[in-house]
């Protein structure tokens, strides 16, 4: 009799437990609807530092909470098209392939800040930046230079003493936006590696060694004498890694620095046709003062928002990001968007419609 | 309950706790049947969830993707051989590092160990078990890998002159097989060491004692009688270390290279298919990409259970070899 008790009261207490789950769970989605709405995100994990600030900035000033992942570019693409987050965040443009597989209808792609790539080398006794080429990038980085003794860097640097050591390649081994803004650079700046190597995420590399992330490359690069590659620009200012100049389009040797990656971007913006929708790619842009391995980050949003609360927040806070946001990327060494491509953005923000019932 | 005449009331508590046992006999029953079946549960539903992603990538590709070495996203190809060689080798190196170091400590602290020093050993060795893998990892890339790049990998290839066979050739730049090799072992051998330790611990006094009474020194007693009375111990042990390289992703991708190249040497970076799923499953958005991912996830799986098969066939057949 205790046992059957003990079961009635089991069953009781689970029944209660389901009904006090339901009650809850049906008051915090009252909540939500009407109080702070949060908002969540997933995606790219280059601008989450910049990102994560801005979202605590924002929340402190307008209370409202944005929950954010960095779990890579390619996952934000995937929930995004799934609708499990109010917006994405990536660091290589959709595909139409994408596009047309995001269940939410069309997308807008927001560009937020740029991002620079810089090639970083260990070349002990160097103090000054070496010179390159994009050629003579991509000839290292296919594995036709294998010396950096070779004439084909010495060259491009009058003056200075280069080992005749070999050079070890060090890649990113692990899918990343990082590794797209460098192979882009190089296919569209180098006709052999266009058809060579190519580009994207993750491609087969022909030499050298891949390393996880942008620590990992840094920290093989400065174990190794006689090691190059490439990391972000942030990273590698905040960790004072050896940088080389890269020969622009316009002929001129640029050290990748905040105000030369919004040159770029300002280069380019110049021809963008007023319908744009952003997914362009801004690697080797015109422009004397133009640092060429640059590229966008962006915001992806649904053009059509379900929830007019929700999208109307989103909307403040993609505004307030091109405007104080953009304010805040420098000491994060992010580069801001060129002053008047920020505007432009923000007349596209206003083509989101909020109230559409689907 | 009180209507009742009393001779029935007694009658009917009589049955009553017979069935109240009975109940709880029932319910017991149940939870533990539930618990048991929760596991096998479960990996019957993950085995599912992967072959299911799989099969996309293996409808297309078929036995290419273990048969291939060609690993290229971008032109669409997808060969894992190299990542499966990798994760074959990486664990087979690691074994024969760990084994003997596993097996001596175990003997150490079952049989020489004085006391006082049993524990503390005992302890640490227990404690390799519980470093986070990306420790490891970190530790391979600042320590390990410098020290195998200035002083061991030159020692190996030109001082013993092993340069001049294929498994020691070519240059040495630290992220290696043989890295991911000596980090794999560190984190196998706790597993290896703590069975092992409690397996000799457990073999009887008596058979020490019969060795010892008919003229055996120390040693011949731990090798003739205390190790085969282990064996089968022992070997579960290995296994489960094994189990442990096998699946192991984080250190090893950090200190292998990552390189998708088949090599004979051990100086020469790899790539295993834990750490490719690892590199490259957060940014893939192309589905057959994607698929390959879970397809090599599928790869492992059969090998881990094809390992753990021959383990539970060792075990068998070395303990039936004793009875006999």
């Amino acid at each position: 009799m205790r046992a059957l008790n003990f079961a009635a009261l089991m069953l009781l207490a689970v029944a209660c437990a389901k009904e006090g789950a339901n009650n809850t769970s049906t008051a915090s989605s009252t909540a939500s609807s009407t109080g702070s709405v949060d908002l969540t995100g997933a995606g790219a994990t280059f601008p989450y530092p910049l990102y994560s600030k801005w979202f605590s900035d924002y929340a402190k000033l307008t209370g409202v909470k944005i929950n954010y992942q960095s779990i890579g570019s390619g996952g934000g693409i995937r929930q995004l098209s799934e609708e499990t987050v109010d917006f994405g965040a990536s660091d290589s443009p959709m595909s139409d392939q994408e596009l047309a597989n995001a269940k939410g209808g069309p997308v807008l792609h927001i560009p937020t800040v740029l991002g620079a790539v810089v090639i970083t080398y260990n070349i002990p006794g160097l103090t000054s930046p070496i010179n390159l080429t994009p050629k003579a990038i991509a000839d290292i980085f296919s594995g036709k230079i294998t010396k950096w003794s070779d004439t084909r860097i010495t060259t491009l640097n009058p003056g200075v003493t280069l080992p005749n050591s070999d050079i070890l390649v060090v890649h990113r081994s692990d899918g990343s936006g990082t590794t797209y803004i460098f192979t882009d650079y190089l296919t569209a700046a180098v006709p052999t590696w266009a058809g060579g190597v190519g580009k994207g995420k993750e491609v087969k590399w022909p030499v050298g060694l891949g390393a996880k992330g942008n620590e990992g490359v840094a920290g093989q690069v400065k174990q190794s004498p006689g090691a190059i590659g490439y990391v972000e620009l942030a990273y590698a200012k905040q960790n004072n890694l050896a940088i080389a100049a890269v020969q622009n389009k316009a002929g001129k040797m640029v050290v990748a620095s905040v105000p030369a990656v919004t040159a770029a971007a300002a280069g380019v913006a110049k021809s963008l046709p007023a319908n744009t929708d952003y997914r362009i790619s801004i690697v080797n842009a015109p422009g004397a003062d133009s640092y060429p391995i640059s590229s966008f980050t962006w915001i992806l949003v649904y053009q059509h928002q379900r929830d007019a609360v929700k999208g109307k927040k989103l909307v403040d806070f993609l505004n307030w990001a091109l405007t104080d946001g953009e304010a805040e990327a420098p000491s994060l060494d992010y580069a801001p968007l060129p002053a008047e491509m920020a505007g432009a953005v923000k007349a596209k923000l206003a083509t989101i419609d909020l109230a559409v019932a689907k | 309950m009180t209507a009742l005449p009393a001779h029935w009331l007694d009658k009917d508590r009589r049955r009553l706790r017979v069935r109240e046992s009975a109940i709880g006999d029932r319910i017991y029953e149940l939870l533990t049947a539930v618990c048991a079946l929760v596991v096998p549960a479960l990996v019957v539903a993950i085995a599912v969830a992967v072959f299911a992603a799989a099969w996309p990538a293996f409808a297309k590709l078929g036995l290419s993707i273990v048969t291939s070495s060609d690993w290229d996203v971008a032109g669409g190809h997808f060969g894992a051989a190299p990542a499966l060689f990798g994760t074959l080798v990486s664990s087979a190196v690691a074994l024969v590092i760990a084994t003997p170091l596993a097996i001596g400590v175990a003997i150490f602290l079952s049989e020489f160990s004085p006391a006082w020093l049993r524990q503390p050993v005992g302890f640490l060795v227990d404690l390799l078990a519980a470093i986070p893998s990306v420790v490891y990892g970190l530790w391979g890339i600042f320590v390990l890998i410098p020290l195998l790049r200035e002083h061991v990998m030159p020692f190996l290839r030109d001082t013993l002159h092993l340069g001049s066979t294929p498994f020691f050739r070519g240059p040495a730049y630290g992220p290696s097989m043989l890295a991911a090799g000596v980090i794999l072992a560190i984190m196998a051998l706790p597993y290896i060491s703590a069975v092992s330790r409690e397996v000799l611990m457990a073999v009887p006094r008596s058979q020490r004692e019969a060795a010892l009474a008919l003229g055996a020194t120390r040693w011949e007693m731990i090798r003739d009688a205390v190790i085969p009375y282990a064996r089968s111990g022992i070997i579960g042990g290995i296994m489960l270390g094994l189990g442990r390289a096998l699946g192991e992703t984080m250190a090893v991708t950090m200190v292998i290279g990552n390189r998708p190249e088949i090599s004979a040497s051990l100086l020469a970076p790899g790539y295993t298919m834990a750490s490719l799923i690892a590199n490259e499953f957060s940014e893939a958005t192309n589905d057959l990409h994607l698929s390959a991912l879970m397809a090599v996830g599928a790869i492992l799986f059969i090998v881990t259970l094809i390992v753990n098969a021959v383990a539970r066939w060792l075990v068998w057949s070395v303990g039936r070899s004793r009875a006999k």
